[in-house]
């Protein structure tokens, strides 16, 4: 049976059994595989997106909770023209990444709740950012979130 | 600096509008050793590659994959800086898993026979040279070595090489002196007429060049990319979701399948009835390996819900006696046969016994790989530390001849240790799967089976015995128990006029693996958490102790006495708060590191802050270097407090991050780094900033509530 939803501003119709997690949907049917598989039981956020405007860990929510909803994943962040959203820049600015696995979940949850407060306080970003980052950019991930939300310098020192 | 080492330009390969150099170590002994080692007769170049195209591009193909450390960056900074490219026109790429990028062969000849180095290296230390054998022809990652071996000997010398080729071209196109042309952002420049030809317009024609000449590297004041925090070229990709990772990779017409393995290593698989799980939707195949069953459907939730119809039964291996507490109990009694120290009359002796866990690297990317046999031909996508070396398991475990093989190496969701080769069961698993079946297949591990069946940390128990008085350690001997001999790691950077660390083989039915730092971290933790105890034992302040014991002015004690400024050492902290602080030298590198701490209503650890001093001679990139000391520091605090894997009768206990909890970042401290620029040999950033947190944290702990952390992980000892 086809789900019928809004995927990155476009309708789209999934056609997978209606238990299916979202992620799976997103990544086999969809084929947009930035939203990434970590742990299959919501504990280490490598799977977020919003839906509708709501962050969400894809791996436990089933397709079907989805229809009719509007899904946004990592791909749907850049503006039209493919301006970066200014969380992407701040990560760039910041040399957030290493791995970079997770981070299409962290930049997920961090324009979630930017989304949510405007400027986050140093506790709100602790509260919301619990993904998992095993090369441990925590601390990167932190200045970028300052500086996406105009509370720190954007660019790290010795940046070129 | 001006090392002086000599390296020939071969071949011109067919690229249409541009070059390919390739840099050939070695002189006419070399290579005829090389062709000795090689079974084919065919020589098996020692090389790094440059590639220049007619726009200016210039491609460094890396032979050590990136799984996050940054190295690709690096490397590239390092060919850049000899070659004076165009910094904005340069891109790195994963050398193919080829012969013609690296040979196995020829490494491992030189490997075995250290005695058999081709000339030009002979100046070099002996571990220099086989550790660059080692990276260069097998391409494997690790041990910090990328860029202080690789970089330092090889794509520095890359660079260098084509740079004096493309003036030896230009010279000849401008009919002037070589030595009136200079270079300077991929462009070889004649200042007296202002003519200036680009790289990309010599290229082809330079790479064609015999060139057998002393290359004379930059010294370090002229260096223009060497040391400057560039941003890293593998970002971009990483921010919008377009990074392809192994777990990404498709084929028209692939499948999916997933893996249950027997619970305990060595067990095999009794019996399974695939008819449940061949019932479920979508499900195509169910396979039988030796020791793990494997569901093959149009995706992965299908073949996850086929896995889960399933019940399995594996036999144990001779193993189901084996527990957490049956091991260290054995280990605890090998250390016991250890000589004791004898106090003298007017000193004292301190005996303790450490224990560290078994740990995993929790890689954020399951193992996922994808394979295609058709037509006698296989090849496998996906990510692991030895392209080459998996190329070479593939086509002996396929029964195929090499050349009908190919491993096509992409980026990875971490690594930390667990994607040798030797190690990643998904290999073999995989190749099996792709010979039964006509279709492209992705094998993709859970969660839990990568958490349950990994390649961990060696548990170690260790007994130190110390002979203190007059405020000095008067003698130190250890006894550890563990897979493999501790040797270098397990030496401390202290004076010590009688020190002993005796290794007692303890062999367990897990593999015997690496972890980011391999053994630094667990005798890290031994060590430096014993000179603590030692420290006080003779009431004197830990870091006072330490620098009484460091020769002066060497690299440790500015390390040391660095870290303990910038952290205002011995300065007033707020109540319930206290300092730790430890030094670890590992991978030619030392750090030393202070962690300010207290505990959560809960009793549990919270690091407030840490500060890292760094020494790994230069940094070719502070900014990454800097991320990797954070990341090593946060993974090391991250164990230390609540990582453990621990056996039940002989299977592992954990499945997943709910019960192997990886720190999050409301854990994370800030991180102070500050690096050294000591100039002494080049060491490794990718590793030695871990090996120090957990002693500065068990440190801090102690200072804060009396009571010495003597096995990790903290929590579990808190709640025992």
């Amino acid at each position: 049976m086809a789900i019928e939803t809004t995927v990155n501003g476009k309708a789209v119709s999934i056609d997978a059994e209606p238990d299916t997690p979202l992620l799976w949907a997103l990544r086999e049917d969809l084929g947009l595989t930035g939203t990434k598989f970590g742990c299959g039981i919501a504990a280490c956020g490598a799977c977020s997106v919003h839906v509708n405007g709501e962050i969400t860990r894809s791996c436990s929510v089933p397709v079907s909770e989805v229809a009719g909803k509007s899904v946004t994943t990592i791909e749907g962040l850049k503006a039209a023209d493919g301006t970066l959203h200014k969380v992407q820049q701040a990560w760039i600015d910041a040399q957030v990444p290493q791995c970079g696995y997770c981070q299409s979940g962290q930049i997920m949850a961090a324009v979630a709740l930017i989304q949510k407060t405007g400027k986050p306080s140093a506790a709100q970003v602790d509260k919301a950012m619990t993904n998992i980052c095993r090369c441990g950019t925590y601390p990167r991930i932190r200045k970028a979130i300052l500086a996406a939300t105009g509370q720190a310098a954007a660019a790290v020192e010795g940046a070129a | 600096m001006g090392i002086k080492r000599r390296a020939f330009l071969i071949g011109g390969a067919a690229i249409v509008g541009g070059g390919l150099f390739a840099v050939y170590w070695g002189d006419s002994s070399a290579r005829k050793r090389a062709v000795e080692l090689t079974a084919k007769g065919k020589d098996g170049s020692f090389l790094s590659w440059v590639k220049i195209s007619e726009d200016d591009t210039v491609t460094v193909y890396s032979p050590h994959i990136d799984f996050g450390q940054g190295s690709h960056t690096a490397l590239a900074q390092m060919v850049a800086e000899e070659l004076d490219a165009d910094w904005s026109k340069v891109v790195v790429e994963h050398a193919p898993a080829d012969p013609s990028f690296a040979n196995s062969a020829l490494g491992r000849g030189f490997m075995a026979d250290m005695s058999g180095q081709p000339g030009i290296v002979a100046a070099l230390p002996a571990s220099f040279i086989s550790m660059a054998a080692r990276s260069m022809n097998l391409q494997i990652t690790g041990g910090s070595s990328a860029v202080r071996f690789t970089g330092q000997s090889g794509m520095r010398v890359a660079g260098a090489a084509a740079r004096e080729a493309l003036i030896a071209e230009a010279a000849e196109r401008l009919k002037v002196p070589a030595s009136e042309l200079t270079t300077l952002d991929s462009r070889v420049i004649h200042a007296k007429t202002s003519a200036s030809l680009r790289y990309g317009e010599l290229a082809q024609a330079a790479a064609a060049r015999s060139l057998n000449s002393d290359l004379k590297l930059k010294d370090r004041k002229d260096f223009r990319y060497i040391g400057q925090g560039v941003h890293r070229l593998d970002i971009p990709a990483k921010v919008d979701g377009s990074a392809t990772y192994g777990i990404d990779f498709t084929l028209p017409d692939m499948r999916v399948a997933t893996i249950v393995m027997a619970p305990v290593r060595d067990g095999k698989l009794t019996s399974v009835d695939p008819a449940p799980a061949m019932a479920v939707k979508g499900v195509e195949k169910v396979i039988k390996l030796d020791d793990a069953v494997v569901v093959i459907a149009k995706g992965y939730w299908q073949a996850t819900k086929g896995m889960q119809a399933l019940s399995p039964q594996f036999s144990d291996g001779g193993h189901g006696g084996l527990s957490t507490a049956s091991i260290y109990a054995a280990q605890d009694k090998l250390n016991a046969s250890g000589e004791k120290l004898v106090a003298p009359a007017d000193g004292k002796l301190l005996t303790a016994e450490y224990k560290a866990p078994f740990l995993h690297q929790a890689m954020m990317e399951p193992f996922a790989m994808t394979a295609h046999h058709k037509d006698g031909r296989l090849d496998m996508w996906g990510g692991l530390q030895d392209p080459l070396g998996t190329r070479m398991m593939m086509a002996e475990i396929a029964g195929l001849d090499a050349a009908n093989v190919m491993f096509h190496p992409m980026i990875m969701g971490g690594g930390f240790g667990r994607r040798f080769p030797p190690y990643s069961q998904i290999i073999g698993q995989l190749t099996k799967i792709a010979m039964q079946v006509p279709y492209p297949v992705k094998l993709i591990w859970s969660r839990e089976q990568d958490v349950q069946h990994g390649a961990y940390r060696p548990q170690v128990a260790a007994r130190l015995q110390g002979v203190t008085g007059k405020k000095r350690i008067a003698a130190w001997a250890s006894d550890y128990a563990q897979n493999d001999d501790a040797a270098a790691e397990g030496t401390v950077p202290y004076t010590i006029p009688n020190f002993e660390a005796r290794h007692h083989e303890y062999i367990s039915n897990q593999v015997n693996a690496y972890w980011r730092s391999v053994n630094a971290s667990q005798h890290g933790f031994f060590n430096e958490s014993f000179v603590d105890e030692l420290a006080h034992a003779e009431g004197e302040d830990p870091y006072t102790f330490r620098r009484n014991h460091l020769k002066a002015g060497s690299r440790p004690l500015l390390v040391l006495d660095t870290v303990a400024k910038h952290a205002g050492w011995g300065t007033p902290l707020p109540e319930g708060r206290a300092r730790g602080i430890a030094m670890v030298e590992s991978f030619g590198t030392i750090v030393a590191e202070v962690v300010e701490a207290s505990l959560k209503e809960d009793g549990t650890p919270k690091v407030h802050k840490a500060w890292a001093v760094v020494d790994c001679g230069t940094t070719v990139n502070p900014l990454n270097a800097a991320a990797q000391i954070e990341g090593g520091l946060i993974m090391g605090l991250s164990s230390a407090i609540g990582e453990q894997i621990t056996l039940d009768k002989g299977a592992v206990v954990e499945s997943n991050f709910g019960d192997y909890p990886v720190m999050k970042l409301a854990d994370a401290p800030e991180i102070d780094v500050h690096f050294i620029e000591s100039g002494a040999k080049m060491g490794g950033i990718g590793e030695p900033g871990l090996p120090p947190a957990a002693p500065a944290l068990a440190n801090a702990l102690f200072a804060l509530t009396g009571k010495r952390v003597r096995q990790l992980p903290i929590l579990a000892q808190a709640k025992a």
